[in-house]
């Protein structure tokens, strides 16, 4: 079997647990352990890419690029990847990621909109970057359809295509089939990924289900670290891999290590709540949660009720202005109904 | 306007794509201009049809093609792509013709009918900034006439199916020129745009969220007021520009790039569109050509009364 490409993606994902406040100093020392863990590529960046921070999805503590360039300066053998969402970061966001040291980037888009992405993806490869296609909220439609979109990305220079399971939605019969897809229509050469979230308890099992279909590249978190109840913990990936025979280069007991140490240092500990079960029930972007979860406080609803609606409302990821939106008419409905 | 002679001024369309198909109905209404010619690309592209349709002159040679026609028109609606009309404005400068520019290129001076449109005039080259930024500078440009906005930043959700190749292969393009404008033309001392597309079936209305960084001891109310004024400004000529929910104020620390900030002042916008080419969902088309027009119209009768009419 063809060695696994693992991608930790806790301080790009994690970003959202934290709710973008990590220090270069946290940075430096996560990097470090994930870098003595064996892990290829280590991915830094606001949770929502480049140019993530704002109102909409909240304000980065420390600058990026600060972070990125203190996660290069303490990964010595692993590659650094960012992430950019066309539309939130911009071509210019690349130039300054491949200038700090970065070597990969991930372009990420909602799973019908490749065509969005061409430009970023195209300047990604001119950079003399590694550069990875992502498609996000992939339970949102059929794996022919998925495919087509990968193969647009393809088209423009994405050496590696992933099955994004943003809202954590997705199951291993799911998983397999949007794999099998990408798999058969990609060229061989390409390499197919899958970036798990734990929302519904599935992260391991889709995992191993979309490495049987055929992925090389999978991503995790140290910790568990991640949007709604987080990605695939990176240690326990690394532990199911080496029982069941998947290379993977991953050192468990540095990043079990690691894991502990890292989840103390940030003063978090990522889980299933009722709230990231309905994530993955109603089919919502992972980073809504803290947001949804503050919004509907102050609005005096249950989260529960905010999060669905969104789900029905078929909202997709970036559009945390939502929110918001659904909780006001919530919350004036009630007071109508009240009233009347 | 005016008692005096109404007679139209002459005006072309560059680009058949959605905007100028758009745009082209619009014109096609107004008694201030005349529709003289359309052109495009593609010989096949449905606006040239449609154009033929309605008996205007149209070819898909390009700028070369309008150039050389007898009768040159006074103005031209550029709905083309950033880069073509980058590339065509000084051929229409040179040509005397006023360019109306709906796409993101930013060669000319960015404009708001409801904001600056009367500072501009005389200038050869006015940009439409983005849909985007038709929907929210204006809601920037009332807050920052009432209090300090120190950052202002937009989020602006469109129909997959309302956006054209144009803005998919310009998205750079569209939230770098957007979040230009909210400094340039909004007033805010910082600024930041976001675009999201969502495929939704059936297709979501255009939606845009303001957000505005105040300080403390800001004027709350007399910011509610000023936009409301605003919104009530701009759906005089988009009518289906509306506040979606009441203008909301959210105390909190915000390190925002403009400096901390005390309050978020959140403005959720909803654009129907008037469909007039695509459905009522594209309400990003409607505000960008109804914009359009208003300065297309505008223009008309400053050059009637200076006389410059062709």
């Amino acid at each position: 079997m063809t060695r696994i490409c693992f991608t930790d993606s806790c301080l790009r994902d994690g970003s959202h647990t934290v709710r973008h406040r990590f220090t270069a100093e946290q940075v430096r020392t996560i990097a470090a352990g994930l870098d003595a863990g064996g892990v290829s590529v280590i991915e830094v960046s606001h949770g929502d890419g480049l140019g993530g921070s704002s109102f909409n999805y909240g304000f980065s503590a420390v600058p990026e690029r600060d972070l990125i360039a203190a996660a290069v300066d303490s990964a010595p053998d692993a590659t650094i990847a960012a992430l950019l969402l066309p539309g939130i970061g911009t071509v210019r966001d690349l130039h300054v990621a491949s200038e700090l040291g970065v070597g990969m980037v991930r372009i990420a888009t909602h799973c019908t909109e490749a065509d969005i992405a061409a430009q970023h993806i195209h300047v990604g490869r001119d950079l003399g970057l590694e550069v990875v296609g992502f498609l996000m909220m992939s339970h949102m439609v059929h794996p022919g359809p998925l495919a087509d979109q990968a193969v647009l990305m393809e088209s423009y220079g994405a050496q590696t295509v992933y099955v994004v399971d943003s809202a954590g939605a997705l199951v291993p019969d799911t998983v397999r089939q949007r794999v099998l897809a990408l798999r058969e229509a990609l060229e061989p050469g390409t390499h197919v990924g899958f970036h798990a979230h734990d929302n519904l308890g599935a992260a391991v099992a889709n995992t191993l289900a979309a490495i049987d279909e055929g992925a090389t590249c999978v991503d995790g978190s140290l910790g568990g670290l991640g949007a709604g109840a987080g990605n695939l913990a990176t240690e326990a990936f690394a532990a199911v891999a080496e029982r069941s025979g998947i290379e993977t280069g991953l050192d468990v007991l540095s990043l079990t290590s690691s894991a502990e140490a890292t989840l103390e240092l940030l003063g978090v500990r990522p889980g299933r709540t009722r709230d990231s079960l309905l994530l993955g029930y109603a089919g919502v972007y992972s980073s809504f949660l803290l947001h949804t979860d503050r919004v509907a406080r102050r609005f005096g609803l249950d989260p529960a009720d905010v999060l669905i609606e969104l789900g029905h409302r078929r909202v997709v990821g970036g559009q945390e202005d939502m929110i918001v939106d659904v909780a006001a008419e919530l919350a004036a409905a009630r007071i109508g109904a009240e009233s009347g | 306007m005016t008692g005096r002679d109404p007679r139209p001024v002459r005006c072309a369309i560059i680009g058949t794509g959605n905007i100028g198909s758009d745009l082209m109905e619009k014109v096609l209404r107004s008694d201030r201009l005349e529709l003289c010619a359309v052109v495009g690309i593609d010989p096949e592209s449905d606006g040239l049809a449609r154009a033929r349709a309605h008996g205007i002159p149209a070819s898909h040679e390009g700028l070369d093609w309008l150039l050389a026609r007898p009768e040159l028109p006074a103005i031209a609606f550029e709905a083309t792509s950033a880069a073509v009309h980058a590339a065509g404005a000084p051929r229409l400068e040179d040509a005397g013709i006023a360019a109306v520019d709906l796409t993101p290129a930013a060669v000319g001076a960015p404009v708001v009918p409801s904001v600056n449109l009367d500072d501009h005039l005389d200038t050869p080259n006015i940009n439409m900034i983005t849909c985007a930024g038709q929907a929210t500078v204006p809601i920037v440009a009332a807050i920052a006439s009432v209090a300090d906005v120190r950052y202002a930043e937009i989020v602006a959700t469109i129909a997959s199916r309302s956006a054209g190749p144009g803005t998919r292969a310009n998205i750079d393009e569209f939230t770098e020129t957007t979040a230009q404008a909210l400094i340039d033309v909004g007033g805010a001392t910082m600024g930041k745009a976001i675009i999201v597309l969502n495929p939704a079936d059936p297709p979501i209305l255009m939606r845009d969220t303001v957000y505005a960084a105040l300080p403390d001891g800001s004027d709350l109310d007399a910011v509610s007021d000023a936009i409301e004024r605003q919104v009530d400004e701009v759906s005089q000529f988009v009518p289906g520009y509306r506040l979606k929910q009441e203008v909301l104020f959210v105390e909190g620390t915000f390190d925002t790039p403009g400096g901390p900030a005390e309050t978020c002042c959140t403005v959720l916008l909803e654009v129907t569109g008037a469909g007039d080419y695509l459905p009522t969902y594209a309400g990003n088309l409607d505000i960008m050509t109804a914009a359009a027009l208003r300065v297309g119209e505008r223009l008309a009768e400053h050059l009637a009364a200076s006389g410059a009419t062709r």
